[in-house]
């Protein structure tokens, strides 16, 4: 009989992280986590490095239990979880580029955030290594009449930086394979040693688009690991600014993935809708974007009278115009014809990856970190999470469809039920360490934190949904062709600066 | 489809009649920009955006210059998809060591006379990312500046005014 993840971790040392357990197991304990993951159905969450130590967070989610396990790798290794868990891949690339660890059995070795370009080691001393940019090797071309396309890092559209390589038979991708890391800026690095407020600002701009959820993320880890509860008027606050961020995102990405297919009429419709919340969100928080406004113990800014009155307006018109919006989407045969099939991405492809958001419900995982562990105010809301199952473009753009209206409909039992009171609590400065996973636009925004005796960061992670999504890609533009690929880039809409850390 | 395009086509013209609180600032800056533009590059400037490190935010933020209530193109500003093609290169972030050398030779795929434009507080000085391992500096550091427009992110309105700026010393 299958045990649960936390009786799998019962006799490990468990450390002092809240909300979930932290284990540090031995190397046997890990090992035997290795085998055991090639037959658990547990998720990987995320898993990230220190000096000597390795993280792993995992979710079993037929039992609804969260934890992390822990190797101290004195020497310096430690065994890879890649080959039960391909999405540990990239992770674990990351890990040794940044602190020189290295994962034992890893099957791709290269360098990931490293170009080879940086003076020192990220973390701690020591020059760098450098080496030019160019000298990465990228897979060979396998097959005869194959040809490479190099696309990046400057894209054609107003875009973040990466570089894909497409191997291509004629009009055909063969394979796509990413290499991504530039817009790495070595935030983790930057965060050590400040107090949460001023780390909260460099939180807030992992991915500027999912600037809330990040900030939540990041904020709720604090409070996890100090053992502080924002006041409730914050807590509904906070949710009224994720649900804006979302809706923001999905209209504009809707717009976006139209003017892909070249359906510019849904691309006017749905700035002119992204810019009426934009605009809505900067004058009730005072910043279009809602950057640095959730803090560590609450909220940096009310919400007034007229704001309330600003948002139900706000919802009532994107409520009026939507519906309309999806029924041009649905009855456009030459728009569809684009959309449908167009870059499938299995169901089990996207469960073993853990991948979450619109990639992961278009594709049959529901998995919504609003509801799974939960937070509050959600707990106590009415909304659906839509699951498709047929994994293409044209599913990831109707997940997003009934994703705004569901938002919609958070927002207003939001601003109907707002409680009264203050919005922030006092940070105490103390150690702790604690843990967060929010909901982005994207998918769940996995954060993690240690705070010293001063109530300093000692380190800080967050993994961002792209971590997961990402991967994914390479697979859906498989036997697409190559005019596709923004298509399907666009669908994804994966973060580059939330990924790139 | 035809319903919406229509309502579109009839209604008034999105700019002049949102009822936001920098309608008039951006009505005003809309008609200098407009003759500017007009006088000194005839109605047609290309603009190549970089992002070389920054969070999106600015990314976001310049997208919002094409939707209909700023609509760019109307001033004969344009976005385009090569460096070749640009009089102007728009450069978000902090310049990161990793994207150093795609900008350094943006620059030089960029042909002369060509304007650099550095959007947002990171590109200015590097902004909270200064003095990371990684990141290589302001926008400055690595390529010549002309003007800096400051902001995390600039609204759109203030990406309208920095472009006004740039279109007068670019006589």
């Amino acid at each position: 009989m299958a045990d649960s993840l936390l009786s799998f971790f019962a006799t490990a040392e468990r450390r002092a992280q809240r909300p979930w357990p932290r284990y540090r197991l031995s190397l046997a304990h890990w090992q035997a986590l290795v085998e055991r993951l090639a037959s658990a159905g547990w998720t990987l969450l995320g898993l990230w490095a220190e000096t000597a130590e390795v993280h792993a967070a995992l979710l079993d989610e037929a039992a609804r239990e969260i934890a992390v396990a822990s190797l101290a790798c004195p020497d310096r290794r430690f065994p890879s979880l890649s080959a039960a868990r391909p999405s540990a891949q990239r992770l674990e690339r990351a890990a040794q580029d940044l602190f020189g660890l290295t994962a034992e059995g890893l099957s791709d070795a290269r360098p990931w955030l490293d170009h080879g370009q940086w003076r020192r080691r990220p973390f701690g001393d020591g020059a760098a290594a450098a080496r030019p940019a160019s000298a990465y090797d990228f897979l060979p071309v396998l097959g005869e009449s194959l040809h490479q396309i190099p696309v990046g890092p400057v894209h054609a559209g107003i875009i973040e930086p990466g570089h894909f390589r497409f191997h291509c038979s004629g009009e055909t991708v063969v394979r796509l394979e990413e290499r991504l890391g530039y817009v790495h800026k070595g935030t983790e690095a930057l965060m050590v040693g400040k107090p949460p407020a001023q780390a909260a600002r460099l939180a807030a701009r992992r991915s500027g688009d999912a600037t809330v959820a990040h900030s939540l993320a990041f904020a709720r880890a604090v409070e996890a690991a100090l053992e502080i509860e924002p006041p409730p008027r914050a807590v509904w606050l906070r949710a009224l600014m994720a649900e804006l961020e979302r809706i923001a995102n999905h209209i504009g990405d809707v717009g976006a993935i139209c003017n892909d297919a070249s359906f510019i009429l849904m691309q006017a419709q749905c700035t002119v809708l992204r810019e009426r919340v934009l605009r809505a969100a900067g004058q009730c928080f005072g910043h279009r974007l809602m950057m640095d406004r959730v803090a560590p113990g609450g909220l940096a800014c009310e919400l007034d009278e007229a704001g309330v009155l600003r948002l139900r307006e706000l919802v009532a018109e994107i409520a009026q115009h939507w519906p309309e919006l999806l029924r041009i989407y649905d009855n456009r045969p030459s728009l569809l014809d684009r959309m449908v099939t167009t870059g499938t991405v299995r169901p089990e492809l996207v469960r073993r990856f853990g991948a979450g958001g619109h990639v992961g419900r278009a594709s049959g995982r529901g998995l919504d970190a609003r509801r799974l562990p939960g937070y509050p105010p959600y707990d106590g809301l009415d909304f659906e999470v839509p699951v498709l199952t047929d994994g293409d473009v044209h599913s990831r753009v109707l997940i997003r469809f009934r994703e705004v209206t569901a938002s919609l409909g958070l927002i207003s039992q939001i601003l109907e039920r707002l409680p009264a009171g203050p919005i922030a609590a006092a940070v105490p400065a103390r150690a702790g360490e604690g843990m967060a996973l929010t909901e982005s636009f994207r998918g769940d925004v996995l954060a993690w934190v240690r705070l010293d005796e001063a109530g300093r960061i000692a380190r800080a992670h967050a993994r961002d949904p792209s971590w997961f999504q990402w991967p994914l890609l390479e697979a859906a533009i498989e036997g697409n062709i190559v005019a596709d690929f923004p298509l399907c880039n666009k669908s994804f809409n994966c973060s580059y600066s939330g990924h790139d850390l | 489809m035809w319903k919406t395009l229509g309502r579109t086509l009839i209604s008034k013209p999105l700019p002049i009649d949102a009822p936001a609180p920098d309608e008039a600032q951006l009505a005003e800056l809309s008609q200098r920009l407009d003759r500017a533009a007009r006088l000194r590059v005839g109605r047609s400037l290309s603009i190549r955006e970089v992002d070389a490190g920054s969070c999106n935010g600015c990314e976001l933020e310049i997208h919002a210059l094409n939707n209909p209530f700023y609509d760019l193109e109307r001033f004969g500003l344009k976005f385009v998809a090569s460096p070749r093609h640009a009089d102007v290169l728009m450069v978000t972030g902090p310049v990161t060591q990793n994207m150093r050398e795609a900008l350094e030779r943006t620059y030089a795929a960029t042909p002369d006379p060509k304007w650099v434009v550095a959007v947002g507080d990171c590109a200015f000085d590097a902004g909270l990312f200064a003095g990371a391992y990684a990141v290589a500096g302001g926008v400055d550091a690595v390529i010549p500046v002309d003007l800096h427009i400051k902001g995390c992110p600039p609204s759109p309105v203030q990406l309208l005014q920095g472009l006004l700026a740039l279109l007068e010393r670019v006589a």
